[in-house]
């Protein structure tokens, strides 16, 4: 079975960030959006990346969502896609009501945010992600995590209950008093169970990632292949052939043997929120962060690209791209290959540039708005 | 505002579930409705605090001591349902699923929330079991972190005696909350709970 395509056909903001009340209808391919500074171009693809689990692309809270020039407490975002032939009607928001909480509605019918995956897969590349080869562990795990989601709807759920564990295990091993060991092992069982679980997803995401990043930039020279290793305590020891229960014995039993010392340091020496993604450019044979900043733009593009091809094969259904400022640090050849790319894959994708002419490779095959003070502009 | 009502509604504002906004109204709608809402209301309230009490032996809100639950002869001795709170056991006797007897720890641990063994009614159960006669255990406590840590913690205190340890299904959603089941669900996950 070919992946089905799927797309936006139209969205519509209220009350989100610097808009009012917009809509863009009648889109057709990709989206190029273009303008000045500060006209919406990112905050409109924030709203169409709300239709992933979690809070967005820039993980903010729901209160910085809400139009803050309008004295309102409330937003929402429609949209209508398609995929398979269906057409389906999905909106988000939150009530002045209840300003906290996020509601969703698929066909007018209430639903949840956890039932996002079973229509449409949003990914997404900002420039926030440019530096995250310069930057620590956390934010690699963070960005990869996010592939890995797209593929194990539980991810999120292992990835927040071992911290929450790890959490805990730090709160008691630092607090005064005599230290209960059946508490820490509960705890240190919870961090297995799931740091496990986490773990095995991460390594079954790179190992299934890998060949398509390897293909996609075989011949074509324009992408840097990257070798993607998903380095952590757990993973390692999954990496070595050992079963994913034995993996778990193994656990507890360091994290037990290691009480002492992390109660000293105050730091956890050991388990899943050391895990680091280690990104190499093949071609150079050098570690992401010696690479420059147009290079490692490349390497995530390139992993992005491989990404969106995985979720089409696993979940036969063709992933909606959202790249922020994607023209920024790539040079024209390497522009020209991924506009090439997707159209080829005939994912639709949502891109932004100041300049229209950094587009012009699109020209006749993408729908062109121009965003200006929180309106669109179909050219 | 009048004192009295001020402090009617800090108080209200503390219920969970309320908030200042939702207290407030509250009690402008008590106010506007004494006769059908305010007097019926402070009645009841009286009552509830002049009988009410917390059984001994299980934990559970009854107007007698023991409760009626576990006084009941009908009931299976031999059983025990271990739930974080009251209104987990009042979603399990709504479902009408269990014909065993119970145990309302009090809550979770949780070392963030500063709430740890201590706090919750474990010892209490840990005797409940020493006495004898009990032969299964049901942790019916929900699929949260703190719960699932908690489940294991228990399970640990009465791993010596010789009874089954068993848990509810996978039917609860992960992070899910006892009392927030449908009594269908609830039913199907005590049916095919499982050893611990
Ligand atoms: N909650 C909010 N309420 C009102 N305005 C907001 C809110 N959040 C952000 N803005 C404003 O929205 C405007 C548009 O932001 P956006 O990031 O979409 O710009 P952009 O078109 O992507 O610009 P650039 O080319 O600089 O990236 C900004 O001026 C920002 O201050
Ligand atoms: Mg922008
Ligand atoms: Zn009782």
């Amino acid at each position: 079975m070919t992946p089905q395509p799927s797309s936006i056909n139209s969205i519509s903001l209220h009350n989100f960030r610097s808009y009012e009340d917009a809509t863009l209808a009648s889109i057709a391919g990709s989206v190029v959006l273009t303008g000045p500074n500060g006209a919406g171009k990112t905050n409109l693809l924030e709203a169409v990346s709300l239709f992933a689990p979690g809070r967005g692309m820039r993980s903010a809270s729901l209160a910085e969502m809400v139009n803050d020039s309008s004295g309102k407490r409330d937003f929402a975002i429609s949209i209508n896609m398609s995929a398979a032939d269906t057409d389906t009607q999905i909106g988000t928001g939150v009530a002045a009501a209840s300003p906290g909480k996020r509601s969703v509605r698929v066909n007018g019918v209430a639903a949840m945010i956890a039932d996002f995956p079973s229509y449409m897969s949003v990914l997404w590349l900002t420039p926030a992600q440019d530096r995250i080869f310069m930057e620590g562990a956390s934010d690699r795990r963070r960005f990869f995590d996010r592939l890995v989601l797209g593929l194990f709807p539980d991810h999120a759920g292992h990835v927040a209950r071992y911290e929450h564990a790890m959490r805990e295990r730090m709160k008691l091993l630092t607090s005064d008093g005599t230290i209960d060991p059946a508490w820490l092992s509960a705890l240190e069982a919870r961090v297995a169970e799931h740091g496990v679980a986490a773990a095995a997803a991460r390594r079954e995401t790179a190992l299934a990632l890998q060949p398509l990043i390897d293909a996609q930039t075989d011949g074509l020279s324009a992408f840097p292949r990257a070798a993607l290793a998903v380095l952590g305590d757990f993973e390692n020891l999954l990496a070595k052939g050992l079963p994913a229960l034995a993996v778990e014995d193994v656990a507890r039993g360091a994290l037990a043997s290691r009480r002492t010392n992390d109660a000293s340091t105050g730091r956890a020496s050991y388990g899943p929120g050391r895990t680091d993604v280690h990104v190499t450019h093949c071609g150079k044979g050098q570690s992401a962060d010696r690479c420059s900043t147009g290079e490692q733009k490349a390497l995530l593009v390139a992993i992005i690209l491989a990404h969106a091809q995985l979720i089409a094969s696993r979940l036969k259904r063709m992933p909606i791209i959202l790249l922020d400022e994607i023209a920024a640090h790539l040079d024209a050849d390497r522009r020209h290959a991924l506009f090439e790319i997707i159209m080829h894959l005939g994912v639709q994708a949502w891109m932004t540039g100041t300049d229209r002419s950094l587009f012009s490779g699109l020209d006749g095959m993408a729908s062109f708005i121009r965003v200006n003070n929180a309106q669109f502009n179909v050219e | 505002m009048v004192a009295d009502l001020d402090h009617l509604i800090k108080l209200m504002a503390r219920l969970p579930g309320f908030g200042p906004r939702s207290a407030r109204r509250a009690v402008l709608y008590l106010i506007k409705k004494k006769e059908m809402a305010l007097f019926p209301l402070i009645t009841a309230l009286s009552d509830v605090a002049a009988e009410l009490t917390t059984c001994n032996l299980c934990g559970n809100v009854d107007t007698v001591n023991p409760c009626h639950i576990c006084t009941d002869q009908r009931r299976d001795d031999t059983a025990l349902c271990v739930v974080e709170d009251v209104d987990d056991l009042w979603a399990l006797e709504r479902a009408h699923s269990w014909r065993g007897r119970y145990h309302v720890l009090g809550g979770t641990l949780s070392a963030l929330n500063g709430v740890g063994p201590d706090d919750l009614n474990i010892k209490g159960l840990v005797e409940r079991v020493h006495a004898g006669g009990i032969e299964e255990v049901v942790l019916a406590v929900g699929a949260t972190l703190d719960g699932q840590t908690t489940a294991h913690y228990v399970a640990t205190q009465l791993a010596h005696y010789p009874l089954q340890i068993t848990a509810l299904a996978h039917g609860v959603p992960v992070g899910g909350e006892l009392d927030y089941l449908d009594e269908g669900t609830l039913t199907q996950a005590l049916k095919a709970r499982r050893p611990l």
